[in-house]
């Protein structure tokens, strides 16, 4: 069994899913300053030292410098917190994608992610709890930790418990194997190859990287498809998105953020759920168009799945459209021709020449001509997304699942390295040991036990 | 009747491999102290193979050794072969292996226990211990002798009620034609003991004439003996080597053909045997598909015809035996000198001692070896050691001795006996040790010569030698470390030679050595004011360097891991008075008393919101008592 050691620092959501608009990143733990820093900038510059309990306001930014969400951060120094250990409080507006993009970055930067009721047990150790309430807080804690295991389970009753079941044995296979040669040198099995491990490793990686995408996939059916409309002015966005809405009679979801009026809408194309993020909804002042325009777009690029490139037929190309193209280039596109029903003064094949589309359709939103065609296209891109996997093929799973199954990911892909650099196969072992460990923690079981059994199991030993 | 013979600070019960270390390490901590055995000739008796070491065991003898026990220097005295293990993997899975004259080994164990200081010993079958309140006292012998003893440790090995099984024949009896103990299996059963029952096994021994070496396979000791003990220099020796043959489908057949009067399968046997010693029965029924095994052919000593059957162990029928044995190639005419037995007996579940293998319920009664449901010479010897150290620490008012799983392989073993407890007899697996990449056989004395020396076991002039050698060893390493290699055409030429990569900016020898393809000798060339140091001391530099990145990251490991071993819980805690444990964990934990958080942690059956609970109520504790 892992037990959670208190010294570090950990992470987590603190708002309940699903109640409220604003969520709370919350950090403790002696790295909880150095952490934030490193991914704050504040709104006004220099500031040399945050004060405790004062709020700050500025942006989160991930590790390429691009902003992530706007935020109000804390700090709060210990003894005097609710942990009593250094705490950050990230106060974000942009709902839970942000919340958990910002959650992903905190734990990336050296945090762990919370065990359930965490706060509480270090609050009520480091003496910030009263004695008369210790049952009380031990009752929370059961709770928690009751109602993450059956969330978990009920997480894992899917394919998910069956795949890693499967990956883990086969893991098992491959150290019980390593162990028998290293227990038992005399005896008669046979020696397990490096390139045997390595193929089987490699194979076992491939598996676990496959499982990553079907999450990843499921996260896009239960979240929706991040997709970003852009284009000029004028160029048809607000008919377009209408006509989306109109034909599919979707629920519309206002979020007005506090800082920024984005506006998500919802449509479903075949079952699958499509996030509009509107770039329409951001008021344009007649004067700075195009250039806040781009700018604002830049925000939502990164967050975008799917970018759906309008541009206006009956109109020469602009240098902002150009200015746009250049930004998509890198993400998935699909290039909307609108305006159909008016005389062409773009050539089709130039749009071609300039953006690695992957399709091009044509419509007339204000016609609602084409609308089923770019409804298909977008299916395409899903499916070409998620990669050929079918309902059944997706994946649902916790972050704190997914952060497993990754960290097994890279520790599989460190042991195939090291078979590669001719490291001594014990010392392989380790890391093929820890990525059996790491899907055990999922499913609840990492007994070392189970590799000795499967030792006697699969061969004879007693030379 | 009864009378008085004695008073001693510590009496050991048994005179195996278990109880020579623990009365070598109490008499020589200066305490007066007795051993019995049944039969002064079977002290430190090998009863089965005549081998110790191998993986994760010769890591035990290595461990014996640099805390001041005998084992690793009676092999060295008495070994007819050795062998290093693994070889062709990586440092940390490399292990020693030696063959031994048994009798030799036998007797100057005893030779070494009769020049001892301080210790009598005494041809006796004890029935009977001792308490006063909840208090060791002493023991009793069979013909009334009272031994008076401040501590007592069992170390009574396969003797309690000891029954042999072969085919359908079976009695009373203790290994190798000795004396059983009845009667002190009721003794601890009436302090209050739990009991179970094993079974182990042994194959026939057969006259070496009879034997026909022209069809087997010869396996040589190596070439250069290198010792089991920090102690020895060199071993110059003549090696006896052991031979390799196989089993057929003829064999097979015998075995099968005759399943039904084998005592494991007609229920005649019912104690729990060990799966990776399994008998030839056993090994011919689950592995159907294999249709030959291997058999090794073993000399038991130099002036001693008898060779052990490495492979064979069975306790079939005495007349099958002589048939099956007969059907293996080189073995056709073969005399069998010992048939195979089965032998069952009582082990006390170790999940009643302590982590300094004291019982809970009584104190100054240790238990170590094969009492404790372990099997293997290694493995008593470690716990003998262990068992003697803390008994006389305890009589000394000193604190105990408690290796942690980071400490050495016998922390391993004796946290999993007394965490965990044994289900069928117990072996050290280099698999059960979280950090076996520390635990390494080369580097012991580093690991636990300063304990061996604090406790008084370790002599002056031999610790001296030792810190000699890491100095040695640190030396090297800085040494190697700030010694940088400019890329200038002459060394990138040398590199060249080496078959390895060109430098572009200056490299250390240190950042050199971490090549796969490179070695300490290898960069010699690069190396003008490299001084000569002992091979055991490069071994050291070369491993430190080349494995840093996989050291570190175990060491960081077992940081956090001590982290957990450091949160003690008292002695006294009541776990009923805990709120919120859950019912399976209260029971577990009432049962085993766990000494940390660390430890309670790797009880099956307590969870991690019983950890959690517990913590809390720990901290409620020490804050109540605070105000």
């Amino acid at each position: 069994m892992k037990i959670v050691e208190s010294s570090d620092t950990i992470a987590a959501i603190s708002t309940a899913i699903g109640e409220g608009g604003i969520g709370i990143v919350r950090i403790s733990g002696p790295k909880s300053f150095e952490i934030a820093k490193e991914i704050f900038k504040p709104r006004q510059k220099n500031i040399k030292e945050f004060e405790s309990r004062k709020l700050y306001l500025g942006n989160i930014v991930d590790f390429n410098d691009e902003i992530v969400d706007e935020v109000l951060i804390a700090f709060f120094k210990s003894p005097h917190t609710y942990t009593r250990e250094d705490m950050v409080e990230i106060n974000c507006h942009g709902g839970l994608a942000a919340q958990k993009r910002i959650l992903r970055l905190v734990l990336d930067s050296g945090a762990r992610l919370a065990e359930p009721g965490e706060f509480t047990k270090r609050a009520f150790l480091n003496g910030r709890i009263d004695l008369s309430q210790a049952e009380a807080v031990i009752d929370i804690i059961r709770a928690k930790t009751d109602k993450a295991l059956s969330l978990a389970n009920r997480q894992l009753s899917g394919g998910l418990s069956n795949k890693i079941n499967a990956i883990r044995h086969r893991l098992l296979d491959v150290l019980a194997h390593i162990a028998a040669n290293i227990d038992f040198p005399e005896d008669d099995i046979p020696e397990a190859s490096t390139d045997y491990i390595a193929k089987e490793v490699g194979d076992v990686k491939e598996a676990v990287g496959d499982l990553l995408k079907r999450i990843s996939a499921g996260r896009v059916i239960r979240e929706g498809l991040a997709t970003l409309i852009l284009g000029n002015t004028n160029v048809g966005k607000s008919s377009l998105l209408n006509a989306l809405l109109d034909e599919e009679r979707a629920i519309v979801t206002d979020i007005p953020g506090t800082t920024r009026d984005i506006i998500e809408e919802y449509i479903d194309i075949n079952g699958i759920p499509i996030k509009i993020i509107d770039t329409a909804g951001i008021r344009e002042t007649a004067d700075e168009v195009e250039r806040i325009g781009i700018q604002r777009a830049i925000k939502y690029l990164e967050e975008a799945e799917l970018v759906l490139l309008l541009i206006d037929i009956s109109r020469e190309l602009t240098q902002d459209d150009i200015n746009l193209i250049k930004l998509i280039k890198d993400k998935t596109t699909i290039v909307v021709i609108n305006k159909v029903d008016l005389p062409a003064k773009i050539d089709e094949e130039d749009v071609k020449r300039m953006i690695p589309a992957e399709r091009i359709v044509k419509i007339s939103a204000l016609k609602q001509e084409g609308i089923q065609d770019l409804k298909n296209a977008i299916y395409e891109v899903i499916t070409a997304k998620i990669g050929g996997i079918g309902d059944e093929g997706l994946i649902g799973a916790g972050e704190r699942q997914r952060q497993a199954i990754e960290a097994a990911y890279n520790f599989l892909d460190r042991a195939l390295l090291a078979i590669k650099s001719f490291v001594p196969i014990e010392m392989v072992e380790l890391d093929i040991r820890d990525a059996w460990q790491k899907l055990g923690e999922i499913t609840g079981d990492t007994v070392t036990e189970d590799i000795i059994s499967t030792i006697f199991e699969k061969f004879c030993i007693g030379k | 009747m009864e009378y008085n013979v004695g008073t001693y600070d510590v009496a050991v019960v048994g005179a195996g491999h278990a109880g020579c270390e623990a009365a070598l390490a109490t008499s020589r901590m200066g305490l007066k102290t007795v051993v019995f055995a049944i039969n002064l000739e079977s002290i430190a008796l090998m009863a089965c193979n005549p081998s110790i070491g191998g993986p994760g065991k010769g890591n035990l003898v290595r461990e014996i050794d640099a805390l001041g026990g005998q084992m690793a220097r009676n092999v060295d005295k008495n070994l007819i072969q050795m062998r290093m293990l693994n070889t062709k993997k990586g440092p940390a899975v490399r292990a020693l292996r030696a063959q031994l004259d048994k009798r030799a080994y036998s007797i100057s164990m005893k030779y070494t226990l009769e020049c001892q200081e301080n210790l009598d010993i005494v041809q006796e079958e004890v029935v009977r211990i001792l308490v006063e309140g909840e208090r060791v006292a002493g023991v009793v012998t069979k013909t009334g002798g009272i031994y008076k003893a401040k501590a007592v440790i069992i170390t009574t090995g396969v003797y309690l009620r000891g029954r042999v099984v072969i085919g359908d024949v079976s009695y009373s009896s203790g290994p190798s034609g000795l004396f059983p103990a009845n009667e002190l299996s009721k003794s601890l059963e009436s302090l209050g003991f739990e009991l179970g029952r094993f079974k182990t096994g042994t194959p026939p021994r057969i006259h070496r004439d009879s034997v026909d070496f022209s069809k087997m396979i010869v396996q040589p000791g190596d070439d250069v003996i290198i010792p089991f003990s920090y102690a020895t220099d060199k071993i110059d020796r003549e090696q006896i080597p052991c031979w390799l043959t196989y089993t057929n489908e003829v064999t097979h057949k015998i075995i099968t053909d005759n399943l039904y009067r084998a005592p494991l399968y007609t229920g005649e046997i019912k104690g729990t045997g060990p799966r990776y010693c399994p008998s030839v029965e056993m090994k011919v029924v689950n592995f159907k598909d294999k249709t030959s095994h291997q058999i090794f052919i073993e000399p038991e000593g130099v002036n001693n015809k008898e060779m052990y059957v490495q492979g064979l162990s069975t306790s079939l029928p005495a007349d099958v035996q002589i048939a099956m044995t007969r059907s293996i190639k080189g073995l056709e005419n073969a005399k069998i000198m010992r048939f195979g037995y089965a032998i069952e007996y009582d082990y006390v579940v170790p999940t009643q001692l302590k982590p300094t293998l004291e019982s809970k319920a009584i104190q100054g009664l240790y238990m170590a070896g094969q009492v404790n449901g372990t099997s293997g010479y290694e493995e008593a010897a470690a716990q003998g050691l262990i068992a003697g150290i803390n008994a006389a620490l305890k009589i000394k008012e000193k604190e105990p001795l408690i290796l942690s799983r980071s400490d050495a392989y016998i922390g391993v073993l004796i946290d999993d006996l007394v965490t965990k407890g044994v289900n069928e007899p117990y072996r050290v697996l280099t698999s059960r040790a979280e950090y076996r990449l520390l635990l390494r056989h080369d580097n012991a004395d580093l690991r636990l010569m300063d304990i061996g020396y604090k406790v008084g076991l370790i002599s002056d002039k031999m610790y001296k030698k030792f810190l000699e050698k890491k100095t040695m060893i640190e030396n090297e390493i800085e040494r190697l470390r700030s010694t940088k290699i400019t890329p200038t055409a002459q060394t990138n030429e040398m590199l060249s030679q080496l078959e390895t990569a060109t430098i572009n900016t200056p490299s250390s020898l240190a950042e050199l050595l971490k090549r796969p393809e490179l070695d300490y000798e290898k960069i010699k060339i690069l190396d003008d004011l490299r001084k000569p140091l002992p091979k055991e001391v490069i071994e050291q530099v070369e491993i430190a360097i080349a494995y840093e990145g996989y050291i570190k990251r175990q060491i960081a490991e077992v940081e956090q891991f001590k982290k957990m071993e450091n949160r003690k819980i008292p002695a006294d805690i009541d776990y009923d008075e805990v709120y919120g444990l859950s019912f399976e964990g209260r029971e577990k934990l009432k049962k085993v008393k766990p000494i940390s958080i660390g430890q309670a942690s790797r009880i099956s059956g307590v969870n991690p919101s019983d950890i959690t609970v517990l913590m809390i109520y720990l901290e409620t504790k020490r804050r109540k008592s605070k105000s």
